[in-house]
């Protein structure tokens, strides 16, 4: 490929599904290092940190469970900046990106349920409870499993990028919400101490090593979010080829 | 169950999650990677392809 | 727009448009409960708004497939989704509030006789009713959204039904927080009551913009 394809402008350029798969193809291996250099680069951070004075060992959990938060919010972000482009402008490639990252997302929220309701066990004595933090995560893992369902009832997936696109807008007001709910209601979750206005509240210690874990999910969900967009732009291309094969039968 | 165990059962239960879509996302690309390989075998090409056929 | 306001309600209360159904699965689901929990009347009346709301949740939800089924049945609804953008949103607006009417207001007027069954006081029975009032149109709106998705298809009713859940939750949430507030002493009624009134106008504008998102989607 020579320079002149290149400085067409790289969203342009990525717009092309072959282009696409060409630079991601490149870009994957360094992509995959990189978030397992991070990830255990977090990992050592997070097992040398101090221990809470008051939850003691039990504070591991938070370095798996919030950056699991993050990406939880963060991919359904990336999911509703997809369905503009599919909506608005059409991009080829946006509701690609929408439908693979719908397992992922899925995922992390699983595993932010999972890992708090595991955190709240010990600390606060309960596996669950219906605070506002909660439900609207519950109500996120919910709306993740509804796009997968409408994803696999429709079996053509251009005919379910617009509708899957408008869903993924509409509920796109349960992110600030989550985000907010623990400011405007008086939750068992504990408020925001790392994104706020006056700055976080964490201490240093323990601050550094949840931002390296949240940067270390965030590559790792970049890795799987390209390799399963790659995945999704082959399975269009094996089913164009078979109804393409099948209707040259009939000549 | 001590506070340990809770911290070993988050960590355990976010590696196999992990793992888990990773190993189903590598084994989806194969599968597709077989069946793209299968159907340029039996000559069926994409009508953007060109002739020496690169479908990457 | 009157025209077609009429045009929705004559069938959808036809004998075929079956908006009967949802007030007898209101009914169903809410007469029910006592043979579940049993006959304690006080345990009834303490739970009753919320099994109320439910059930009038689940009827609205399950009565949602059924707001763009007849058009695509006799062809229409390509025709619906040719028009401009403007006409097409005030079309969806017009078609959920003829749902609404043959669906959400039956429910809303059969909670008093359901309230009985529950063993609720006046003034609880009619918090549900304000509430229900206000939340039922909520639901029609913003099921609209669900419905343009899921017309085409084969399952098309429960796949409405699991969309739209998550998004009908805070109206539930607030519904039931109203009504409970009204018959508890210090709780207020009026902020989860606002909150309720401003879902409902917010899914009135929304829910048909996205509807007839969904549906000039569908139809390229």
């Amino acid at each position: 490929m020579s320079d002149t394809t290149i400085s067409q402008g790289w969203f342009t350029g990525l717009a092309n599904p072959t282009r696409f798969l060409a630079l991601s193809g490149r870009i994957l291996p360094y992509l995959a290092v990189a978030s397992v250099l991070v990830l255990a680069v977090g990992l050592y951070m997070s097992f040398a940190a101090p221990a809470d004075y008051q939850q003691g060992i039990t504070v591991q959990i938070m370095y798996i469970h919030v950056p699991a938060a993050w990406l939880a919010m963060m991919c359904y972000s990336v999911m509703a900046i997809a369905s503009v482009g599919t909506l608005v402008w059409r991009h080829p490639l946006a509701d690609v990106a929408a439908k693979s990252a719908l397992p992922i997302g899925a995922a992390f929220t699983f595993l932010s349920l999972l890992t708090g309701s595991l955190w709240g066990r010990p600390m606060w004595g309960t596996w669950w409870v219906w605070d506002a933090r909660l439900t609207s995560v519950f109500v996120l893992f919910l709306m993740y499993l509804g796009l997968i369902a409408l994803h696999k009832a429709m079996d053509d997936p251009s005919r379910a990028a617009r509708p899957a696109a408008v869903l993924t807008l509409v509920g796109f007001i349960n992110i600030p919400i989550i985000k907010f709910s623990v400011d405007w209601w008086n939750t068992l979750h504990q408020p925001a101490s790392v994104m706020r206005l006056d700055g976080p509240t964490i201490d240093p210690s323990m601050l550094y090593p949840l931002l390296v874990m949240g940067l270390a999910y965030t590559l790792v969900f970049f890795t799987l979010h390209l390799m399963a967009m790659r995945n999704e732009i082959w399975r269009r291309r094996v089913r164009a080829m078979r109804r393409q094969a099948a209707q040259s039968i009939g000549r | 169950m001590s506070h340990e165990s809770f911290v070993f059962l988050s960590y355990a239960a976010t590696a196999v999650t992990l793992v888990g879509v990773l190993v189903s996302i590598l084994l989806d690309g194969r599968a597709r990677k077989r069946e793209l390989a299968e159907l340029e075998a039996q000559g069926i090409r994409r009508r953007s392809q060109t002739a020496t056929g690169s479908s990457q | 727009m009157r025209a077609l306001l009429k045009r929705d309600l004559a069938i959808a209360t036809r004998s075929g448009g079956a908006a009967m159904l949802g007030v007898l699965f209101f009914l169903a689901v809410v007469a029910v409960i006592p043979f579940g929990i049993g006959p304690d009347l006080n345990l009834l009346a303490r739970i009753g708004p919320a099994i109320l709301w439910i059930g009038a949740l689940l009827a609205s939800l399950l009565g949602l497939d059924r707001l763009f089924q007849a058009d695509r049945e006799d062809g229409s609804l390509d025709m619906l989704a040719m028009q401009d953008w403007f006409s097409l949103v005030l079309t969806v607006f017009v078609k959920s509030l003829a749902h609404w009417l043959a669906t959400g207001l039956p429910l809303v007027l059969a909670a008093p006789l359901l309230g009985l069954l529950m063993n609720m006081s006046a003034i609880s029975t009619g918090a549900v009713m304000l509430t229900l009032l206000v939340g039922t149109p909520a639901i029609s709106f913003i099921g609209a959204v669900g419905a343009a998705v899921a017309v085409a298809l084969p399952r098309g009713g429960l796949l409405v039904s699991i969309l739209i859940l998550p998004l009908a939750i805070p109206i539930l949430i607030f519904g039931v927080s109203a009504s409970y507030a009204a018959v508890t002493d210090p709780d207020p009624f009026w902020p989860p009551f606002m909150i309720l009134s401003a879902i409902a106008l917010f899914f009135a504008a929304l829910g048909p913009v996205a509807s007839a998102a969904a549906l000039k989607g569908a139809a390229d």
